[in-house]
């Protein structure tokens, strides 16, 4: 299946990658591959086959609305590059 | 040329389970910033999430009450952006296959029913706190750093959508007071809009009378009381219809309303915005909500806003029962014995006038002021009303005072009255009849609020009389 230069650009700008002009169609490549490979699938009948959405043949896994201790703030800040405010200081959206 | 609103809403509800959506950090409201965070809602790598059994439960009761038909199969699924209110860099949403699908909802209104379509209801977690600091301080385009707190991120948020049904800002204010109203009563959310907890976003378009399809609609964000909702749509109305009478196209965008200024402006082009790339998220199994759970919870809902609002216009007309409804003072109207008018004026006009809180006053007793309110000194009786919250409030000590209505003692009142406005005298007698209430209030005050008034107004109207 191809994918155009455009589709890897407008990708990657979501993905917030940078990819170098050289090797926007190296990627391209591997994208493309990656695309036929999983659309084998579709040469299957699949008329009637719900689409899998969890390989485990599971439902209603869940937990009672029961707190447990939090971490203490200095332990959630620990890795914040940043810290102010007892919060996370980051360059603001706009 | 007449022009038709077009308006859905997007309302998102905050639910107050006791912890967060997919991890057991509790869920509240006001404490410090970070204190309630875990490696799941701070989204450090390798950790799992685990669903809360009761946002399932109140998601699907909600959706009862709103008429939705319950998947028999709920996916969650990721939604992609970055933002540094989510720290996965997606949200945990649902898309195609959400908790609850289609239903109606019926909202009361002057002039019978409207039946709002909800597309759906699905449940989702909410992003962190941010505070913008720096720049032209509380606009969000001038900040340079913002402050984030997760202590709500990750906590459960059920988004609700409604149909393009809503044809005014009026009747848009009125499904949402109503919704908020369920909401509260069905017990699942403190849902305060000036805290967040209930938060509305428009999608708004215009259209000619009798035009099929829809224009181009805008999205209004986060209007964050119930009177802003009515006045942001108002304006984007009339935005649109100069837009277009000025041979302009309206352009899909979303827009912030500024109450203070009553201005539109654009918040951030849609062009890259939309692009989620939703897909089922991987670390959950579906929800298959089991058929004795949706019965017994249906079971459990009690008698909806809108029914009530329909059973108590018989008795006292529709602004009355809204009112009482919406406010959750119905509660005590039905608790008072008397005539049902003068039951839902007191606490509607004055209770809540004078900041009564309803839940605390004796319906009995408040039964006994409102029967002998006429007889009462008003004074008196505005007093009565003021303390009726109180604990131990008795009726009987007001009762006592009763108010001036013998007509020998009003007579030099009203007399004194009478000869001080003679224009009024003779407007009334030249058919003014309006003025009645003014030589009552007049005499009211040169009695200081003794007199019966029923009984001045009969003198009155002697006196006067042809
Ligand atoms: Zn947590």
């Amino acid at each position: 299946m191809a994918i155009t230069r455009e589709q890897v650009l407008h990708v990657a700008r979501l993905a917030r990658l940078r990819i170098p002009e050289g090797e926007v169609e190296a990627v391209q490549a591997q994208l493309g591959a990656i695309l036929d490979a999983v659309s084998k699938v579709s040469e299957l009948d699949l008329a009637g086959a719900e689409p899998t959405s969890h390989p485990l043949d599971l439902v209603n896994t869940w937990d009672e609305d029961i707190s447990r201790p939090s971490l203490p703030r200095e332990e959630a800040l620990a890795n914040a590059p940043d810290p102010a405010e007892n919060a996370f200081r980051v360059p603001s959206a706009g | 040329m007449t022009w038709e609103p077009v308006i859905g809403l997007e309302i998102h509800v905050q639910l107050k389970t006791r912890t967060k959506m997919f991890c057991r950090c509790a869920n509240v409201w006001g404490e410090d910033p970070n204190t309630r965070t875990c490696p799941v809602c701070l989204a450090h790598p390798g950790v799992l999430p685990v669903p809360n059994r009761r946002a399932i439960e109140w998601t699907v009761k909600l959706g009862l009450a709103l008429g939705c038909e319950v998947a028999p199969r709920a996916v969650f699924a990721r939604k992609n952006y970055f933002y540094p209110d989510l720290p996965k860099g997606y949200q945990i949403s649902q898309y195609e296959q959400p908790l609850c699908g289609p239903g109606r909802f019926v909202v009361p209104g002057p002039a019978g029913d409207h039946e709002i379509g909800i597309v759906r209801a699905h449940l989702e977690e909410d992003a962190a706190k941010t505070i913008h600091v720096g720049g032209a301080a509380g606009r969000i385009h001038g900040a340079e750093t913002s402050l984030v707190d997760f202590n709500r991120g990750g906590t459960p948020l059920v988004e609700i959508v409604s149909e393009p049904d809503l044809r005014s800002a009026e009747q848009a204010k009125r499904f949402l007071q109503l919704l908020r109203q369920t909401v509260v009563e069905l017990g699942i959310s403190d849902a305060e809009m000036e805290k967040g907890s209930l938060r509305c976003d428009a999608n708004v378009s215009v259209r000619r009378a009798g035009e099929a399809g829809y224009r181009t609609k805008t999205e209004l964000k986060n209007m964050n009381s119930f009177t802003f909702v009515a006045r942001g749509i108002e304006a984007e109305v009339e935005r649109q219809i100069a837009t277009y009478e000025a041979g302009g196209e309206v352009v899909q965008e979303t827009l912030h309303f500024d109450p203070q200024t009553g201005s539109i402006t654009p918040l951030r082009s849609k062009e890259e915005a939309d692009d989620y790339r939703y897909f089922p998220e991987p670390d959950l199994v579906p929800v298959a909500p089991p058929a004795e759970l949706v019965a017994s919870l249906a079971a459990a809902i009690p008698e909806l806003p809108g029914a009530r609002i329909r059973r108590l216009e018989q008795e006292i007309g529709f602004d009355l029962a809204e009112g009482l409804v919406t406010s959750g003072r119905d509660r005590l109207y039905e608790r008072v014995e008397g005539d049902r008018r003068a039951v839902a004026n007191v606490i509607m006009n004055q209770l809540a006038g004078a900041g009564v809180d309803t839940e605390r006053v004796d319906p009995a007793e408040l039964g006994r002021l409102i029967e002998a309110r006429e007889r009462m000194p008003r004074t008196v009786f505005d007093e009565a009303i003021g303390r009726a919250a109180e604990p131990g409030f008795s009726a009987a000590p007001y009762l006592e005072q009763q108010a001036v209505s013998d007509a020998g003692e009003l007579e030099p009142a009203i007399s004194a009255v009478l000869a001080a406005h003679p224009d009024q005298v003779a407007a009334y007698r030249g058919g003014k009849d309006g003025l009645l209430g003014f030589f009552v209030g007049q005499v009211m005050k040169a009695t200081g609020g003794k007199a019966n008034a029923r009984v001045v107004s009969e003198l009155v109207r002697e006196r006067l009389g042809a």
